[in-house]
């Protein structure tokens, strides 16, 4: 009996130990399973504030002191928006030098300008509105009280004016030292020159790299080699690309990069290396092992039977690449093709390296003329210590994520598209 | 007639056209050794990364570095002599060593006190008089002894100890991995193992989204949101403007995706009997993943982690924004310290001229760069190999 009884309990007890430890694995797995969750949202979280960063800096309340008043250079009650041509010109003869009134002179006969662009010039150098102090969206819409405290007590002089910093006009006006005044349109242009010259440089050696090794490259010493090389290119930190094109396409071929040799030199006098063509070329090679690597996927994915089917009709080698495995892959080719190329409009270090111009205001005209592009100009202004240059900056990346965006997007309608075909 | 005629021409037509001999094809000849260029270049990019960074580096080790070493020509020397005395106080001179007057290189071959016995002319220089009260340079080289051990990178007075650039970078890279490893690794245990197919379908997309970011809007993230984060949590006298923690974490944001699809891939690759023969024996979820599957997915996960870390190390805009501008020896991450690829950035930008000592040394911290992260490529590719577990 006691025995039994013994068992029993004995039984009781192990099955109560068991049902706890089981409790206590769920338990953990539980805790766990919150702890894999909160690091996935922490990912979301995180793309978020960058987001929200970038906005709140995009927009704000500003301290603008203006030199001049407008309202002051009114004559006999006109304000300068009534105001005709002449007397338009008087007022930039009254407050301008004459050394200034020169060079606009020169720029365009006053007679010829039109009353609009007078009165920007009057903006622009005679009332000379100045940024004191700006807040982020944030602190403007929650914490207006403190802002304008802050205003009256620190910059009585100053209007207080909401700024988008982000519009056309920054789209579509040139560099400038004024960050009132500066737009990204140089930048923008010189991301399109750089990137097409990549895009044509590396594309057709990209794909063709690819075709090889897919479909003519046997197993030997020499293409193993490629092989593995290509994929440790693509691990090469992009910093070091950026010293290869300073040292070979900047230095070495300056006589070809300068356009020099084809009298085709922007300024003959200062032309050197640092050039369009130089940078584009740097990032072709930079994402020519993303292009490879891409392509040869697209490639693999072609079905066997289509090429037995062309060689069975008795297709060559490159007939059958040439019409039929290109054709099928060339949708992949082209997503892989984009997504590289967004890398490309997003590299900066690189650019830094060969030599991106610090300051112009003239939009490139070709291949060889000096450039700057939308990160190297965002780069720039992030690291100018006042703090309006910030805003500016963070207008721009607003720029540059709405042109990787639709890059992207495209890449995958590409990809959508293609699905469905098959 | 006519007809026979061009019957006979036809058949003579097949006969030829149905000649069925292997011909040349030059033209597909051609193509194919122009696709072989394409495929070739890409070892030409390596050799010429290996050729430009090697020769400059090795211009950087033999150039010669002037310093004064404020000693002058007691007297005015000819250009026969070959033994003339100097004045005492400077900087000490030893046989051997190389000392430049004026444009001319000589050698000490002798040296008693403060006269000296050269050997004059060297390296082609022109053999002058020199007139008396002259400053004696001498000549110094950065020896790799220098380089790897020196604890100050200070090119203005000719110091290039690679360790402050070196250290810099390893804490913002160990920053980084402390915070992508433990966030990556559980974003993908999530997303492979618990996560619904809806939540993985709007769950993935945004790690993606943050993976196309370029670095520069990251640097900006950098300084203008963790810089003031972190002063506003430690306090402003403790975290500097522009410091290592604020680039290290915001560089393990933007590997955290990397990191996390490359595990995920891994983990997914593991077959699924594997996980329903671990429930079989009674095991929870959480036990089936991290016993079962995640050592399976080991040499995925590994390669995951290590193209993570030479990311890391070659990362450059963030730092160059956000971790200072001025190199520093500290293992402090809320001061300012400039990592390699930071460094580079700061003496590339603007008109770098060519030959110049700055020149030549980014060129050795960019040799020193490459290495590094090769080396990581290739334990990479060892580990894959070694630990791959192959699956049905």
């Amino acid at each position: 009996m006691s025995v039994i009884k013994n068992k029993g309990t004995v039984a009781a007890a192990v099955v109560s130990e068991y049902v706890d430890e089981i409790n206590n694995r769920h338990r953990v797995g539980r805790v766990w399973r919150r702890v894999f969750q909160v690091s996935t949202i922490v990912g979301v979280v995180v793309l978020g504030a960058l987001l929200f960063n970038i906005l709140n800096q995009t927009f704000g309340y500003a301290a603008v002191k203006n030199t001049i008043e407008p309202e002051s250079l009114a004559v006999d009650g006109i304000s300068l928006e009534e105001m005709d041509k002449d007397q338009l010109i008087g007022i930039l003869q009254a407050n301008v030098s004459t050394g200034l009134m020169r060079r606009f002179e020169n720029d365009e006969p006053m007679q010829d300008r039109s009353a609009e662009d007078l009165r920007g010039l009057i903006l622009e150098w005679v009332v000379e509105p100045e940024v004191q102090k700006t807040w982020s969206l944030f602190e403007s819409t929650f914490q207006k009280d403190a802002l304008l405290a802050e205003l009256h007590e620190k910059y009585p002089e100053a209007s207080l004016q909401f700024f988008s910093w982000i519009d056309l006009d920054f789209v579509t006006t040139p560099q400038s030292a004024n960050p009132l005044r500066a737009g990204v349109r140089t930048a923008i242009l010189g991301s399109l020159w750089t990137i097409l010259i990549t895009v044509l440089f590396a594309f057709p050696i990209g794909v063709g790299a690819a075709i090889y090794l897919e479909e003519y490259a046997a197993d030997n010493l020499i293409n193993r080699i490629i092989r593995t090389n290509i994929n440790n290119l693509a691990g090469v930190p992009s910093i070091i690309y950026g010293m290869l094109g300073l040292a070979i396409f900047v230095r070495t071929l300056q006589a070809l990069t300068s356009g020099a040799a084809f009298g085709a030199a922007a300024d003959p006098t200062s032309a050197n290396g640092r050039t369009i063509i130089s940078a584009g070329m740097t990032l072709g090679l930079l994402i020519m092992p993303l292009i490879i690597i891409n392509a040869q996927e697209a490639i693999r994915a072609v079905p066997n039977s289509l090429r037995q089917a062309s060689f069975g009709l008795g297709g060559t080698r490159w007939q059958t690449v040439w019409s039929h495995v290109l054709p099928n892959a060339l949708p992949g080719i082209l997503t892989g093709t984009i997504l590289a190329i967004s890398r490309a409009i997003g590299e900066t270090a690189p650019l830094v390296v060969v030599g991106a111009s610090t300051f112009i205001t003239k939009d490139p005209s070709g291949p060889f003329s000096k450039f700057t592009t939308l990160p190297i100009q965002i780069y720039q202004w992030t690291a100018r210590p006042q703090a309006e240059f910030r805003n500016i900056a963070a207008a721009a990346i607003i720029v540059l994520l709405v042109l990787l965006l639709s890059m992207n997007a495209s890449a995958v309608l590409l990809r959508n598209r293609y699905r469905k075909e098959i | 007639m006519t007809v026979e005629v061009t019957q006979q021409d036809a058949i003579g037509d097949f006969a030829r056209s149905s000649d069925l001999t292997r011909r040349p094809r030059i033209r597909e000849a051609v193509i194919v050794g122009f696709l072989f260029i394409c495929g070739a270049l890409s070892v030409l990019t390596t050799v010429g990364i290996v050729y430009e960074l090697g020769s400059e580096s090795l211009l950087f080790f033999t150039r010669r570095l002037w310093e004064n070493s404020n000693r002058q020509l007691t007297d005015s020397i000819g250009k026969e002599e070959t033994q003339f005395q100097i004045t005492q106080t400077g900087s000490l001179l030893a046989v051997g060593d190389v000392i430049r007057i004026q444009n001319e290189v000589m050698e000490i071959v002798e040296l008693d006190g403060a006269i000296l016995v050269v050997k004059r002319g060297l390296e082609e220089s022109a053999i002058l008089p020199h007139p008396a009260d002259i400053e004696v340079f001498r000549g110094d080289r950065v020896t790799l002894g220098e380089f790897f051990t020196g604890t100050s990178w200070n090119p203005q007075i000719g110091q290039f100890g690679i360790l402050p650039l070196v250290n810099a970078t390893l804490m913002t890279s160990i920053i980084a991995m402390a915070v992508a490893l433990p966030l990556g690794l559980g974003v993908a245990i999530y997303l492979s193992e618990y996560a619904s197919t809806r939540a993985r379908s709007i769950l993935k997309p945004i790690l993606e989204v943050l993976a196309g970011i370029p670095t520069v809007v990251y640097g900006y993230f950098a300084l203008t949101f963790m810089t003031p984060s972190l002063r506003f949590v430690f306090g402003r006298d403790t975290v500097d403007i522009y410091n290592t923690a604020a680039a290290g974490i915001v560089i393990g944001i933007l590997i955290l995706p990397l990191v996390s699809s490359m595990s995920e891939d891994a983990l997914n690759a593991v077959p699924r009997a594997l996980r329903e023969a671990a429930y079989g024996l009674g095991a929870t979820k959480l036990e089936t993943a991290v016993k079962v599957v995640l050592p399976a997915a080991f040499s995925g996960i590994a390669a995951a982690v290590i193209v993570a870390i030479s990311r890391a190390i070659g990362e450059t805009m963030v730092v160059a924004i956000a971790a200072g501008a001025g190199p520093a020896f500290t293992f402090n991450p809320f001061e300012s310290a400039e990592t390699m690829t930071g460094h580079i950035v700061r003496i590339s930008g603007g008109d770098l001229s060519y030959d110049t000592i700055d020149y030549n040394s980014i060129f050795a911290i960019g040799l020193m760069l490459f290495f590094m992260t090769l080396l990581l490529n290739v334990i990479n590719q060892q580990v894959v190999r070694r630990f791959r577990e192959v699956y049905e």
